[in-house]
């Protein structure tokens, strides 16, 4: 083949790729806090609650779950404004977006931990005169977040990685970054070599620091 | 030490107490009083409601009837007769009041073992940390374990983990104590350590209701001995009394017989 590969136009315009990066670790990151905030409070809802409670949430849970995200963010950013007056921005509408997808995964994570904190150590709580909300703050969630953290890890790898359904509503993250520069200089081998690495490397570190952090949970067990 | 008292009224007093699992009793209106001071050891075969009953005295678990007070106060319910139950509040701070230790330790495996003790005497007992760490230095002195003040559980043997397990307990000064078969889960070896603490908290008048498997602890440290089969109270009386071979209770006798096969 007569293709020989010439990194000089990508790194021409390396700014769109290294802004795109950023762009998609500020995405991912938003989303995930929200997305914490929400598996948080829908897990510790969900293994207290009723029934009714419990299949609203699940009903949440299985929608998400089975349904493709690119769906989900074409739902919210065409659909959603379309039927309601509402204007927001392609980052905007991707952060909802990816908040209520990712708070659907971390719910599940959650739960599956709460439910995982051994009887014997809430009876302890109890047996000390603590509070149900004392028990919850300083027995159960320390317990729960210390099962959870492989699972979460691997959660926010994955999360990291869907920010590049972003570029479908041209928000200027990696993924988009990398499109342009293909579509104006059609150096498609070099341009997504050098995206991917950019993934890859960006997914490492985080898992590396994700795993001190674990490491530095496991050592308190 | 204190026996069954009749003149002074009742630490704890249990009346009539029932409760069911679906259709099987494990607890036949069970009936006991313990006086301030006083270790009153329950024995019995496995399944005879041991557990249950002492889990009813802090309210771990709930009943169906009958009446459990501690210094008069009724535990679970706002009132026996209504047996309308106590808001999570109120059930904390009635627990408070009584300390217990499991079979399992059960300890925060997240905190050091002064943690464990210093977590109910700040956010239960309001101290200040300084305080608390300081009662909870104490406490690991008393227990033989001030060395290990900021040892995490994992880095502890299962006796060492016991004994954080009743300072834990005994640190937030409680009315009764109630140990659940402390010694199970241990080494036979590491046994003897755990038991020696207990030995000495009765020594210092600490009110105590343990389930136990260690007939000469039982003996030796008991002011009476509860006996229970089937959910209910079969025999109930000092050790000597209880623990005699010539008893004319035929399920204590077997309950006796078997154990000695098995332990000697």
């Amino acid at each position: 083949m007569g293709y020989t590969l010439n990194f000089n136009l990508i790194w021409r315009h390396f700014d769109k790729l290294w802004g795109g990066l950023l762009l998609s670790l500020e995405l991912a990151v938003i989303s995930i806090a929200i997305g914490i905030v929400i598996g948080l409070v829908l897990a510790v809802w969900y293994v207290s609650a009723g029934r009714v409670v419990r299949t609203i949430i699940a009903g949440y849970v299985e929608f998400i779950r089975n349904v493709p995200l690119i769906l989900l963010v074409y739902l919210v950013f065409y659909g959603v404004p379309t039927v309601i007056d509402l204007a927001y921005s392609a980052p905007t509408s991707f952060v909802v977006t990816l908040s209520v997808y990712s708070g659907a995964y971390l719910v599940e994570v959650f739960r599956s931990g709460l439910e995982a904190v051994p009887r014997g150590q809430l009876d302890a709580g109890k047996a000390i005169g603590l509070t149900p909300w004392q028990r919850l703050i300083h027995v159960r969630l320390p317990t729960m977040l210390r099962i959870t953290l492989p699972a979460l890890s691997n959660t926010f790898i994955s999360l990291f990685k869907d920010t590049s359904i972003a570029s479908v509503i041209s928000v200027p993250e990696l993924t988009y970054g990398a499109q342009w520069i293909n579509f104006n200089t059609f150096r498609i081998v070099e341009v997504y070599l050098v995206t991917t690495a950019m993934y890859l490397v960006t997914g490492y570190a985080l898992l590396f620091a994700l795993r001190l952090v674990e490491r530095r949970f496991r050592a308190a067990r | 030490m204190a026996t069954s008292s009749n003149n002074s009224p009742a630490l704890l007093a249990i009346a009539e107490v029932s409760k069911s699992f679906g259709p099987v009793a494990v607890l036949r209106s069970v009936s006991l009083q313990v006086a301030k001071g006083e270790v009153v050891t329950i024995i019995g075969p496995s399944g005879s409601g041991k557990t249950t009953l002492l889990r009813c005295v802090n309210f771990l678990e709930s009943y169906d009837s009958g009446s459990i007070r501690i210094d008069g106060k009724e535990v679970g319910y706002r009132d026996s007769e209504t047996r309308q139950r106590r808001s999570e509040r109120d059930l904390a701070a009635m627990r408070a009041e009584t300390g217990m230790v499991f079979q399992s330790f059960n300890l925060f495996p997240h905190l050091t073992a002064a943690g464990n003790i210093m977590l109910g005497l700040t956010k239960v007992r309001g101290k200040s940390n300084a305080e608390a760490r300081s009662i909870a230095e104490h406490w690991l002195g008393r227990v033989g374990l001030a060395h290990k003040a900021d040892s995490l559980p994992a880095e502890l043997s299962g006796g060492q983990q016991q004994r954080v397990g009743i300072a834990r307990a005994v640190a937030m000064e409680p009315k009764i104590l109630l140990l659940d078969e402390i010694t199970s889960a241990l080494d036979p070896e590491l046994v003897g350590e755990v038991l020696a603490v207990v030995k000495s908290l009765a020594e210092d008048g600490m009110t105590m209701v343990m389930v136990t498997h260690e007939m000469a602890f039982a003996r030796d440290a008991s002011s009476r001995i509860v006996f229970m089969a089937d959910g209910g109270i079969s025999a109930v009386g000092p050790p000597k009394e209880v623990l005699a071979a010539e008893t004319t209770n035929e399920r204590l006798r077997t309950f006796l017989a078997r154990f000695r096969a098995s332990h000697f």
